[in-house]
């Protein structure tokens, strides 16, 4: 049992400007925990990313599960106050992680291209209109608000998982029913010949929530 | 690592050269097997270019076969224990600004730019 990270250092202040962690985290960190012996023993990443890492407690648990240090952990966010905070947690749980700014992972490609070996995403997975999405000029808005069917962003960062992914990269992606969790399934097998499956479902309230788990064929 | 990603800006975008920058060095723990790790996936010219423009010449032009440890403890003051705190990093093709703050480069482009 790995304990979830220590997020003492945050102050209620700190939440107006980043997302707290909720069922849809511990989720991630769930799966992430029931892989852990896949992905130390089978995976040995030697460059991991998560793509919105907010307070930054996924990539510091991942951190914790690969424990030797020996993996490059990047995070990005769009939001630069959650990029500080990502970097602020690692550190109080004694892990080292690599933050940027950017908008999913602007910048990072062609250089990172197929050599992330483990990546995560907790999207923005909401339902809203396109309108909440791209008119809101609040940055936790965006940590949160999907547009349509919650797939709006989602459908942006699907084509880049295949660029990023390298031969033995696993891609762990957060969604809820609403998003169409088959026909992401679809679309990363016809499009891409990435091959999927459920790892992990639980409902939160009305809400259920699922980890996706996609990897490449020559596996 | 990180290119410029300004739409149109697609030759020579890369490294970006730092400028104006404030080094921090923090010591840690020295991880042979990381370095190793990551050797293979370090684009060496690039490493050694960008380390020039911060002063840093102890890093040789080809990267040596024989990866003994004296040089992967060198190899490991360069690329865990030196920070750059504050900066910027501008694309040598479109002149682009990217700043680096409390350590962390911002990427994010104005809605004009992408």
């Amino acid at each position: 049992m790995i304990p979830t990270p220590n997020l003492d250092h945050l102050s209620p202040g700190d939440y107006e400007h980043v997302y707290e962690p909720a069922e849809d985290t511990f989720l991630l960190l769930d799966a992430l925990e029931k892989d852990a012996e896949f992905l130390r023993n089978e995976i040995k990443p030697c460059i991991c990313l998560e793509i919105g890492s907010g307070t930054g407690c996924v990539s510091t648990f991942l951190g914790k599960i690969l424990g030797d240090g020996t993996a490059l952990l990047i995070c990005t966010d769009i939001n630069p106050y959650a990029s500080a905070i990502t970097n602020k947690t690692g550190y109080h749980n004694s892990i080292q992680l690599d933050s940027i700014t950017t908008n999913l992972v602007n910048g990072l490609l062609p250089r990172l291209y197929h050599s992330i070996d483990i990546l995560c995403f907790n999207p923005p997975y909401v339902v809203t209109t396109s309108d909440d999405l791209y008119l809101s000029k609040s940055i936790l808005e965006k940590a949160w608000a999907g547009g349509i069917d919650g797939r709006e962003i989602i459908d942006k960062m699907l084509p880049l998982v295949d660029k990023l992914l390298s031969d033995k990269g696993v891609f762990y992606l957060l969604l809820i029913n609403e998003n169409k969790p088959n026909e992401v399934c679809e679309i990363m097998k016809n499009n891409y010949h990435l091959q999927s499956e459920v790892l992990l479902s639980r409902l939160a309230g009305r809400e259920k929530q699922l980890i996706l788990k996609f990897w490449r064929n020559t596996r | 690592m990180l290119q410029c990603h300004v739409k149109g800006c697609n030759s020579n975008n890369f490294p970006l050269q730092l400028s104006d920058v404030e080094i921090e060095i923090q010591e840690t723990d020295f991880n042979p097997k990381f370095l190793r790790n990551m050797l293979s996936k370090l684009e060496w010219n690039a490493l050694v270019k960008t380390a020039l423009e911060i002063n840093i010449t102890t890093l040789p032009n080809v990267l040596p076969n024989d990866l003994d440890e004296e040089f992967l403890k060198m190899l490991h003051r360069v690329l865990l224990e030196t920070h750059i705190k504050q900066g910027q990093m501008i694309c040598p093709n479109c002149n682009h600004t990217y700043p680096i703050k409390d350590g962390i480069p911002n990427m994010l482009l104005s809605e004009t730019e992408t």
